[in-house]
Parts: structure tokens; sequence; C-alpha cells
């Protein structure tokens, strides 16, 4: 089955997306790794960028903020270009990298503030208010005061989340923002970010966690060997990738499922051996017809499920059909 | 990515003021620091020129007064003047040669060695801690960067060396000074080597020892390598203040002229030594 490599999530008409990149390419001696990579961010909106390690996906957020110029293609930012406008462009994104990069001979406090001096907040009232606000909205204001090299795993990453929101960004990036932490922690983390969109923020996430991207991501750029495999808002491109809406269906009298066939609504049965059928319907709506319809024919229902296909099955389904495996060995 | 535009000396003093606090916070490293000032400018000076001015016996110290005939003659006139001509004694004599003369090069072994050891890590540092990361992303230029490294290596040697300048001048004055009819340290010339020819010689080494930060791959190359570049400096430094002691004020004008033109050359070489990708340590795959 194949898919549009792009589909962009829903945005207002004329919304300058906040992040474009358009056939970005950057190698490292003779290894690749973005390879001419095309994508949009629209404003106020997560998106994820999904994909093995390696991908890529650290390198496009290094060519966003500017830290790393791309060898050809283009990036704007903010329709800024981050190689040209690289300060500008920076004061305006927050990021959080892989590993916490945090100076732990400092303390909590100190961290904030270099942030706070770096990004323009100065180092009176106003970022003194700033540093308050950030820490107390990531839980880590009683701990301001301690040496960072004493902090926890979660404790580092809540710090860096407020050191990356301190000057009030537009853009905030996350790579890896879980990576280390306990389920908890986790998830504190990611209704953070779920929260900062909705406060206006556009975000964009490097992850290789599928559990993480599904119901954060308002778009998904999965990424192999540094270029996009395949973009879009998650719902949508499994609707793509399974046009078929599909429902499970299991009785004891397995004939009694073949007729469902000529019920209203269901344009295809699939028996395959003796697992489940595989109901194709133009409406989920229509289980509770199936059903009844069954138990009319006298057939007693033994299973029931619309077949729902995750972010991880569409990520294996993408993967497997650019050639790779499960555990991402090309396969001949 | 050259970085071109003006700079924001801000960016520069926020880098240079927290990477001296993180300083401050090592005690491992400026315990040790404090106890080399302390050797080069109290203990050895103390003892040498304590025991020089208590000899009794008068046949040692004369033939210590004689080694200073090799001294150049302006600086054995120099002494003369100072310690009042034929009427001085030999061990007054003797001291102020030691005095002023032979331990002025410290002033500069001492800031030398100690800023070394600041800025070799100070940038490789920043890349193995995974901190440049952060340095790479944010709205700091890479020269507001660099200038602000050199700034946080260059003061706590001179720092120390000015401390210790003081408290040396302090001890040659109380010992020394009775000898030779009051208080007289420092010299002119003394003021001309730590405000003019000190410095620049720091800002050159430093701008070398830099470049070497952000270049290797780790803290303990770049402590070998600026190891071996500071050390032929040092020995010019060295060289060039005493003849700067001996070859009188206009001489030490010209070596700290000198001086200040290599280290605005290397500074400005240094410089492009440091971008974004260098801190992320990407730099060395490319």
């Amino acid at each position: 089955m194949t898919l549009p490599s792009a589909l962009a999530p829903e945005q207002p008409a004329g919304a300058v997306p906040v992040v474009s990149l358009e056939g970005v390419e950057r190698t490292f001696g003779d290894q690749t790794a973005l390879d001419g990579l095309s994508f949009t961010v629209p404003p106020r909106t997560i998106t994820v960028l999904l994909g093995p390690n390696g991908a890529g996906k650290t390198t496009c957020t290094r060519v966003i903020t500017g830290a790393l110029g791309p060898d050809a293609g283009s990036v704007r930012v903010f329709g800024l270009d981050p190689a040209v406008d690289g300060p500008e462009v920076r004061r305006r994104i927050g990021i959080v990298s892989a590993k916490p990069a945090l100076y732990d001979r400092l303390s909590g406090l100190d961290n904030l503030r270099y942030a706070a001096e770096l990004y323009g907040l100065g180092r009176r009232e106003q970022a003194a208010r700033r540093i308050e606000e950030a820490a107390e909205r990531f839980g880590i204001a009683g701990a301001l005061g301690q040496q960072v090299g004493g902090y926890s795993t979660g404790m580092k990453t809540r710090l860096a989340l407020a050191r990356s929101v301190l000057h009030e960004p537009e853009l905030v990036l996350y790579d890896e923002p879980t990576s280390g932490l306990d389920p908890e922690s986790s998830y504190a983390v990611l209704e953070l970010i779920r929260e900062m969109t909705d406060q206006g923020n556009t975000v964009v996430m490097c992850t290789h966690l599928l559990l993480e991207a599904e119901g954060l991501a308002d778009q998904v750029v999965m990424l192999q060997d540094g270029r996009s495999l395949v973009q879009g808002p998650p719902d949508e491109l499994v609707r793509r990738y399974w046009p078929d809406l599909t429902v499970l269906v299991d009785a004891e009298d397995r004939n009694a499922i073949c007729r469902l066939a000529g019920e209203p609504g269901v344009h295809d049965v699939r028996l395959d051996g003796t697992g489940p059928a595989t109901v194709v319907v133009d409406d989920l709506a229509r289980i509770p017809d199936l059903v009844l319809a069954l138990a009319r024919d006298g057939a007693r229902v033994t299973r029931v499920e619309a077949e729902r296909h995750s972010l991880e099955d569409l990520y294996f389904a993408v993967r497997r059909g650019s050639g790779h495996n499960r555990i991402g060995e090309v396969e001949q | 990515m050259r970085e071109t535009g003006s700079l924001q000396w801000g960016h520069m003093g926020t880098v240079a003021r927290t990477d001296l606090k993180q300083l401050i916070q090592a005690r491992d490293f400026w315990g040790p620091m404090v106890g080399l000032g302390a050797i080069f400018f109290c203990v050895v000076p103390t003892i040498l020129l304590f025991s020089l001015t208590s000899i009794a016996g008068v046949d040692a110290v004369e033939q210590i007064s004689q080694t200073l005939e090799v001294l150049p003659s302006r600086a054995q006139a120099s002494i003369e003047n100072a310690t009042g001509g034929d009427a001085a004694t030999p061990q007054g004599q003797a001291s102020y040669a030691l005095a002023v003369f032979l331990f002025a090069p410290v002033a500069v072994v001492v800031p030398l060695t100690i800023s070394t050891a600041v800025g070799a890590a100070t940038i490789v540092g920043e890349r193995e801690r995974g901190t440049g990361e952060f340095l790479a992303h944010s709205p700091a230029g890479v020269r507001e960067i660099y200038l602000g490294k050199l700034l946080a290596s260059l003061i706590p040697g001179y720092v120390t060396t000015v401390v210790g300048f003081g408290i040396y001048s302090l001890i040659v004055n109380l010992i020394v000074g009775p000898e030779v009819g009051g208080w007289f340290f420092p010299t002119t010339q003394w003021w001309i080597l730590m405000a003019w020819v000190v410095p620049p010689f720091l800002a050159l080494t430093l701008s070398l020892v830099l470049r070497l930060s952000a270049r290797v791959k780790s803290t303990a190359a770049a402590q070998q390598a600026s190891g071996l570049v500071s050390l032929p400096l040092i020995m010019v430094a060295y060289s060039q203040s005493t003849g700067a002691l001996f070859g009188g004020a206009r001489v030490t004008w010209i070596i700290g002229g000198l001086a200040w033109l290599l280290a605005i050359l290397g500074l400005r070489r240094g410089m492009r030594a440091v971008s974004r990708a260098r801190l992320l340590g990407v730099a060395d795959e490319q």
C-alpha cells in the first residue's frame, strides 16, 4: 500500500508555517544525516519527529535553530533563514536537548539566570519573575537553591523544561524529553508539553517512543536515514494507509458471518482460516446492526471489535513499506 | 558558518561571569591555584629574602653579592642607586637584586599556568558535559562565547597574580626595605610589567589554548596539548619579562606593545576556531 508522503495538518488559511524545511541535506563526512528532508510545522501544533536512532531527528532540530547549517536545501523559521538571522531565530526558540545540558556545579537558580541573561531577560525583576513562574510551573521551585549535580534525572528534565520556556518562546524543540524518566515523570512532562500548545506555543518533539507520540502529535514526520517516509496528522495517515473501516467478528456459526455480506453498509466480509472474520463497513456505527443480524440468524457471537490501527501499526507498516523490518534491518 | 554582526558585550559578560561562578564552586580547582600563587609569591620569596638578610657570615653574602656583576650594567646601576651606592651593605644589594630582578618572571609564570589550566578545559569541557548544546542553541554569538571564555580564563590567573603581587610587595618591603632605607617596591618597571606586559602574554597564550580547546576531543587531550603550546610561551614570557626589567622602561613598553600586537592577531584567529558545530561536538565529523 502506498501513501502520499506529505499530508499537512489542518491549519487556518494563510497561516505561515513556523518551520519550513525544503530539500534539506546535511552530511558529516561520508555519513548522510539529512537527505532531502522537507516538512512544514504549522503554528500552535505539536509536530513529532518519529524515527529510530540515527534517523536524523537531532540534526533536524540543530538545523532549525541554525546551530548547524544545511549543505543544501532551504530552512525557514518564522520566515527567517537561521543561517543569516541566527540570533533572532534562536531568541524565539526554546530547546530541551536529549541531554539536559545543565551546569551541574551551579544551582538550579543560577542555571535559569544564565539562560535568562543570554535570552535577553536581563538580571532584574522581569527575569526574577519569569524564573519564579517557570520554576513553579514545572514543580522545581523548592529545589532551585540546590546544586544541579544533586538533582534526580526527573528534576533535571523539569529544570531544562523550565529553562526552555523562560523567555516565552514561540517555538519549542524537545529532543527525547522523557529519556531516562520514570513513567510518572514522563506522563507529567508530556502533559506539560500538551499545555504549551494550548497556550499558543508551537512544539516540535523528537522521539523514538511511539506511545509518546500517540495522542500527543498533531502531525508526525516519520524519518528514516534522514528522509521523511511519511508525514501528516496521525489519524489522517492511519485512514489513508488503511482506508477501510473494519470490524473483527467471530461467531460459532461461521456461515452466519458470511451472510453479513448482504447487510446494508457492509462492503466485504473476509474469512481467513479459523480466526475472526474481517467485516468491511461504511461506518463503525453499523456494529450494533451486525450483532443484531447475527443474533437474528441464531448465531452466538463470540467477538465483535472495531479494528483500530495505532501509530505503532502505521510506523511499522510504513517502515516495512520502505524496506525495513521490525528491528530496523533492510529487507532484501 | 561564519557569524558576523556587532558584538553583544552583555552576552560576553554573562558567559564569563557564569564560568567564573562555576570555577568558584570548584574548590578542587582553586585550592591548588591559590597554593601555586602562595608558593611563588609568598613562601619562596620570604624564605630566600629572609635568609639573605639574616645571614651572619659576611663572606657568604659577599659571594652572592659578587654574582650581581653578571647583571647588565643598567641593572647594576639601578641597584647601586636604590641601595645608596657604596654605602650599601652586601645584604641590601643582594636582597634588592633578588626582589626586583630575579623574581620578576614569577609574575608571568603564575598567571600563565593558572589561566592555561582553566582555558584548556573551557570549550572542550562544555562539549564533554553536554552544555555546549545549550550554548550552541542560544542567541549568544560564537565570538561572544569565545571572548567570554577567554575572559573567564584570564581573570583567575591575573587576579591571583595581582593579589600575589600585592603580598609579594609587602613581603619585599618588610624584609628588604630596612636594608635599603625604606619601602621601595614596586619599582616603575614592575608596574609596567604588571599592567602592560603580563596581560598581552596571557591573552596570547589563551588565544592558542582556547583554539586547542575548541578542536580537541577531550579535556585530557586539551591539557596535554595546551601544556605543549604554553610551555614555550611561558619561557618566552619569562625571558621577555626579565629583559624588560633589565632593559629599562622603554624596552618594557616596546616588549609589551609587541605582545599586544601578537595577542590581538592571536585572538582574531582564535575567534574563528569556535563554531556552534564544535560546541555540539560534530565539527570533527565533517
